[in-house]
């Protein structure tokens, strides 16, 4: 059997080897960082996350959603309630969490994917800025009902989420969601993606079931969300609804706006520079006594997109460069 | 040519994101011998100077300021200055937990005075809890912020205390047999007031006879206080903050409802009679300590405070400065200015004279202390009793 013909073992063998990779860095990274420093990059990489999977819905599939904190934080509670409600956390053998966490992560991701077909069926069916609204409202929706329900905590939070979350978690789920996007654009669901952004009608005419694509990618995205969700709330080990309001969709959506909407390493490499950035102007703070932070942050964004309206990357990748070049042909 | 200017930008980003990195490693170092450790004592403040609730994080900064000054001027603590670095974080849970991360780590803090709030406390507290580093919270009245750990402080009462501070002034001084709810669904501490509230009224005999709820934000309440009128209560308990307790206050008022209003610690800004005008006269709020209360040390931190930033301080600032204070009185009678040291001194800490009343921690950490019943009276809030904890 050739490996480099057959594409699925391939990407079995890649994604067993990236996961190996990421654990391993894990077990030397907190040994280099302080515990400050160490912080930020594991928010940068749940921002990984949950950019690499909004893109796939806003970048590659065209379809605006405001609602991505949403799906964030259903995974997030649903994780962090089994977790932390459910099973006696204390009592689990310690050879048996991670086997645990990669479950309730899992089921994290499939309660929002569900939540996503739900409010992705008849919400899809709308065109732009429709959606954008629908979808700004369902994230409330959840917030809001979460808000509400007392045995997650309510408004007083979910506090003594058991710490599981490591680098080699949130760099591993990063990692699967970079390779599922990819795996899904040489695949013809990605190329149905595609046709959806550019034009929706065409891709009627040609016999594409918009609607069916869009939801599936929306599921997609939903599940990642929530995933990211549950490492943020074993990571923070509290979750407040607060968290979860419409500015942290924004946020995201500013970081694949920024790095182009479409690209894949866009979406990485600006979630990586907003995390990173938002912590350097930190000191900032110190000097002046103000929190001058966010005016710089957002006056740098402005910038950003006056000099570069397509972002860092428009919609190209790593692999449209020089020496990683040779990797493009691999996708098809 | 389009290519190029995309490559060029990719390697920029890429560069950016690689110099930052080690930008915030290099603030450690500079962080740290910016500290003379031989003549001054770091402490960490973490608040919401910015956000929804910006005047709690700024009143509350402004006490532990004060309480600094006048610790640096009486000759420090052992020979050594006091110096605080405020860290804000927005009113975010996340970013709480963030800046007290830096505060321990970058700027190594022996001792952290915040939040205000509980929620962002809750973040705050295991990550000062793991690092052994003793935290003082002002204001949080969450009973699960203590639950922490040993090394998590509190110098206020607790929201069961202040739930039945109410529930009692309400049977016993009012003599109100039914009292209806009207919380803030949005908010923990809201909720908090009210269920304790709903537990002691019941329990000296009350009955609440109905249960409303709102969102902070609204601004139409008219709904659930018609619902409230048809029961006819005969005071009505509303735990929520200053904005919205306003507003409730003069559409029940134009609704026809007589009955007082009943508040918590929530209510204590000049904002509220400005928004609520004539409709709070007579209605009732418990609270850490008041401006009329005629005894030396509090007319002192009044006119000092005064004298500072100008205006009456609020309970919040009250807060802050008895958080500072404590955390001094403990650094002052602690063995060494160890992290464990402190923590024990704190833990110790008993009969403490503190603005808010006298302070006495107990085994939970908690302050056993009397909380105040303040009246809305022609436009302020004047004295009414003092409720003692049982």
């Amino acid at each position: 059997m050739n490996w480099k013909n057959n594409s699925t073992l391939r990407a079995g063998v890649v994604m067993i080897l990236g996961i190996l990779f990421f654990f391993g860095l894990g077990a030397i990274i907190p040994t280099l960082f302080n515990a400050y420093v160490f912080t930020i990059v594991m928010y940068a990489g749940i921002n990984v996350t949950a950019a690499v999977s909004l893109n796939l819905v806003t970048g590659i599939t065209g379809q605006f959603s405001m609602g991505h904190a949403g799906f964030m934080s259903v995974g997030a509670y649903a994780a962090a309630f089994l977790t932390t409600v459910i099973l006696p956390t204390a009592e689990i053998p310690p050879a048996l969490v991670p086997l645990v966490f990669a479950g309730s992560l899992f089921f994290g991701g499939i309660v929002a994917a569900i939540l996503g077909l739900v409010v992705g069926l008849p919400s899809l069916r709308l065109r732009g800025d429709y959606l954008a609204i629908v979808t700004l409202g369902f994230g409330e929706i959840i917030r809001v009902v979460i808000l509400n329900v007392e045995t997650i905590g309510g408004a007083r939070g979910l506090p003594g989420i058991p710490q599981w979350t490591s680098f080699g978690w949130v760099y591993s789920v990063a990692f699967l969601a970079v390779l599922t996007v990819r795996r899904l654009l040489a695949s013809s669901h990605g190329r149905a993606f595609l046709a959806v952004r550019e034009d929706e009608i065409a891709a009627e005419a040609m016999g594409v079931n918009t609607t069916r694509y869009k939801v599936l990618a929306f599921i997609i995205g939903a599940f990642f969300a929530g995933v990211s969700g549950g490492l943020f709330g074993h990571f923070l080990t509290y979750l407040n609804p607060a968290t979860f309001d419409f500015n942290r969709s924004f946020e995201i959506i500013i970081m694949i706006v920024l790095g182009g909407l479409g690209s894949t390493t866009g979406a990485v490499a600006a979630a990586l520079f907003l995390t990173f950035l938002r912590e350097a102007l930190r000191p900032l703070q110190e000097i002046t006594q103000l929190d001058f932070r966010m005016i710089i942050y957002s006056g740098l964004l402005i910038v950003l997109m006056l000099t570069r309206p397509n972002g860092f990357l428009g919609t190209k990748e790593l692999t449209d460069f020089g020496f990683f070049r040779r990797f493009k042909g691999l996708r098809q | 040519m389009k290519f190029h200017s995309s490559f060029f930008t990719s390697v920029l980003l890429a560069a950016g994101t690689l110099v930052l990195a080690p930008g915030c490693n290099k603030s450690t170092q500079t962080g740290s011998t910016a500290t003379d450790p031989a003549n001054e004592i770091v402490i960490g403040e973490v608040g919401s100077l910015t956000g929804n609730e910006a005047t709690f994080g700024t009143s509350t900064r402004d006490g532990i300021r004060l309480a600094i000054e006048q610790i640096n001027q009486s000759g420090g603590i052992q020979n050594k200055k006091l110096r605080v670095v405020t860290m804000d974080n927005q009113g975010k849970p996340e970013e709480a937990a963030t800046a007290v991360t830096k505060l321990i780590t970058q700027d190594r803090v022996i001792a952290i005075l915040g939040e205000v709030a509980s929620s962002r406390s809750l973040a705050m507290a295991p990550i000062a809890q793991t690092n052994k580093v003793p935290m003082v919270t002002p204001s949080s009245t969450n009973p699960k912020v203590t639950q922490v750990g040993d090394y998590i402080f509190r110098v206020c009462f607790i929201d069961p205390f202040q739930g039945s501070v109410m529930a009692k002034f309400a049977h016993g001084t009012l003599k109100v047999k039914k009292a209806a709810i009207l919380r803030d669904v949005k908010n923990d501490y809201s909720v908090g007031l009210a269920n304790f509230f709903t537990e002691t009224f019941k329990k000296l005999g009350g009955e609440v006879v109905v249960d409303q709820s709102y969102s902070a934000g609204d601004v139409d309440f008219k709904s659930q206080l018609t619902s409230i009128k048809t029961k006819e209560p005969e005071a009505i308990f509303v735990p929520g903050y200053y904005t919205e307790v306003g507003l409730i206050a003069r559409q029940a008022r134009e609704l026809g409802i007589k009955a007082p209003l009943l508040g918590g610690d929530g209510w204590d800004s000049a904002k509220l009679t400005e928004i609520g005008g004539k409709a709070l006269e007579g209605s009732y709020f418990s609270n850490h300590y008041s401006p009329d209360d005629t005894s030396e040390h509090v007319q002192k931190f009044i006119a000092a405070y005064k004298a500072k930033f100008g205006g009456v301080p609020d309970g919040l600032a009250a807060m802050g400065y008895d958080a500072a204070m404590v955390l001094a009185d403990a650094m002052k009678r602690a063995k060494t200015l160890e992290k464990d040291d402190i923590r024990e001194a704190l833990a110790n800490t008993k009969d403490f004279q503190g603005v808010t009343g006298r302070i006495t921690i107990d085994h939970d950490r908690n302050a056993v202390k009397p909380a105040v019943v303040l009246e809305v009276k022609s436009g302020g809030f004047a004295y009414k009793e003092t409720i003692n904890p049982s």
